[in-house]
């Protein structure tokens, strides 16, 4: 593990959870972060490439990290996807930073 | 029956290239799409968007993207079957395919090349149990005739572009359009939402924000809807339809069953050659195949679909040798008696 990495606590679909490694320096997102480690299946997640214009990456906030605010186009999709929480965000648009280190998340279920 | 050379399903920008370099290889191609206009992607999800990594483009929209790939295949006349999905595929005992659309379209090639992207954009259905009891019989995910809510009461729910075009336009046909939204906020041309928010004011739309639908009644047909504002008791709502617009999600659908090998929901080919699937003479090409190092970029999609026009042409025209040419030296010579070539440079002596 580098220096730069912080660790992240992933529910899968599933019910599984996985805690994994996560490099702060290379510029990546939560959904990159769940596809790296391939937890869950290609293609139902990720869908739109990380334009908050699909859900497929949807998930629930479990710890209580203070993430950056929702911008108007991940509140748009939020308005509009299914099984939404009040703890919902999208997985793209939430950077990887040293802060989230200990992060906790549940992938919402595939729509 | 439409015949051709090379059925294409999807027409993003790897079934668009295709046409092109086919056409060079004097093959003549037909798309299917799902969609009811060309571009895949690009087109629906993110016209208005920036791609940088075209070669030869520093910056190009999605949406600009496509028309040049329209305008670049265009002399090689394609055919288009647009806003019905590919279903069914059988091959005949000519060997070739014909593949059949939900609507009943059939099409007859001796190869077909799926380049079907995530697959086909279907509607996304909201979670209510009894929502599929009522399709056709008073719920709807898309309009494709207004006439059908002449002078009926009419549920939209949703916070798009077309939610809001829509509560405008059935204000005017309907005898009662209610628009229902998650948030007070919509998402849309400044325009759409101006005019929502006027025709509100008169009184020719009843917008009931935030809030959902929560439950559906009726004995065979639709009759009423539950909304439920947050934090207040769900009221219930007479109505003739319920039009939910969420947008589309891709769903690879009916090509899932054709018997080709599919893995990470996606279509193996063997990259080794010329992207042909397990069944030969169907080939997957773009970001619906996938092979070791896959990736899924525009620009992948075009190297694939080039290599694939040399093998449906070793299909088409068994036994003939075919020999690379450059656009640059032999021009274009398009079906439609066009042709494209380099001006002659002029040879004249200097006294």
């Amino acid at each position: 593990m580098s220096s730069s990495d912080i660790h992240i606590k992933i529910t899968d679909r599933l019910g599984k959870a996985h805690t994994v490694e996560a490099p702060t320096d290379m510029a990546l997102n939560l959904m990159e972060i769940v596809r790296m480690y391939e937890l869950a299946p290609e293609g139902t997640i990720g869908v739109c490439g990380g334009m908050a214009m699909c859900a497929s990456c949807q998930c629930y906030i479990q710890s209580t990290h203070e993430l950056p605010e929702k911008s108007d186009d991940e509140e748009a999709m939020l308005s509009e996807a299914l099984h939404v929480q009040p703890n919902s965000r999208l997985g793209c648009q939430i950077q990887i930073l040293p802060e989230l280190e200990g992060l906790e998340i549940k992938l919402a279920p595939e729509e | 029956m439409i015949k051709t050379d090379i059925l294409i399903i999807g027409a993003g920008p790897t079934g668009l290239f295709t046409v092109f370099e086919a056409g060079l290889l004097k093959l003549k191609c037909h798309l299917i799409d799902a969609l009811p206009q060309p571009g895949g992607q690009c087109s629906e999800i993110y016209p208005k968007k920036p791609i940088y990594d075209i070669p030869a483009y520093p910056e190009i929209l999605a949406g600009e993207l496509t028309e040049k790939l329209l305008e670049q295949s265009k002399q090689f006349e394609p055919g288009f079957t647009l806003g019905e999905r590919a279903e069914t595929i059988e091959k005949q005992t000519d060997g070739t395919f014909l593949v059949t659309t939900n609507k009943g379209t059939q099409h007859c090639a001796p190869v077909v090349a799926i380049a079907g992207g995530l697959g086909s954009f279907e509607p996304r259905k909201p979670l209510l149990d009894n929502i599929s009891n009522f399709e056709d019989k008073g719920v709807a995910y898309m309009i494709k005739d207004p006439e059908v809510y002449r002078d009926k009461r009419v549920v939209i729910a949703g916070g798009g572009d077309s939610a809001l075009d829509w509560s405008i336009f059935l204000s005017d046909v309907a005898k009662e359009v209610t628009l229902i939204h998650r948030r007070t906020e919509f998402r849309g041309a400044l325009d759409s939402v101006e005019k929502v928010q006027e025709l509100k004011d008169k009184g020719l739309i009843n917008l009931i924000t935030p809030a959902e639908v929560t439950g559906l009644f009726g004995a065979n047909h639709l009759e009423a809807i539950e909304v439920t504002k947050a934090d207040e008791v769900p009221q219930r709502i007479e109505t003739d339809a319920f039009i939910p617009l969420f947008g589309l999600s891709p769903k690879l659908g009916p090509i899932a069953n054709w018997g080709l090998e599919i893995e990470k929901n996606a279509i193996k080919v063997n990259n080794a050659l010329d992207y042909q699937t397990n069944i030969p003479g169907i080939f997957a090409i773009g970001d619906v195949n996938t092979y070791p190092g896959k990736l899924k970029l525009i620009l992948c999609g075009f190297h694939e679909a080039t290599l694939m026009c040399q093998a449906a042409y070793k299909i088409i025209n068994p036994g003939k040798r075919l020999i690379l040419k450059y656009t640059t030296v032999t021009g274009v010579d398009g079906f439609d008696g066009s042709r494209k070539e380099a001006p002659k440079s002029v040879v004249k002596s200097i006294d």
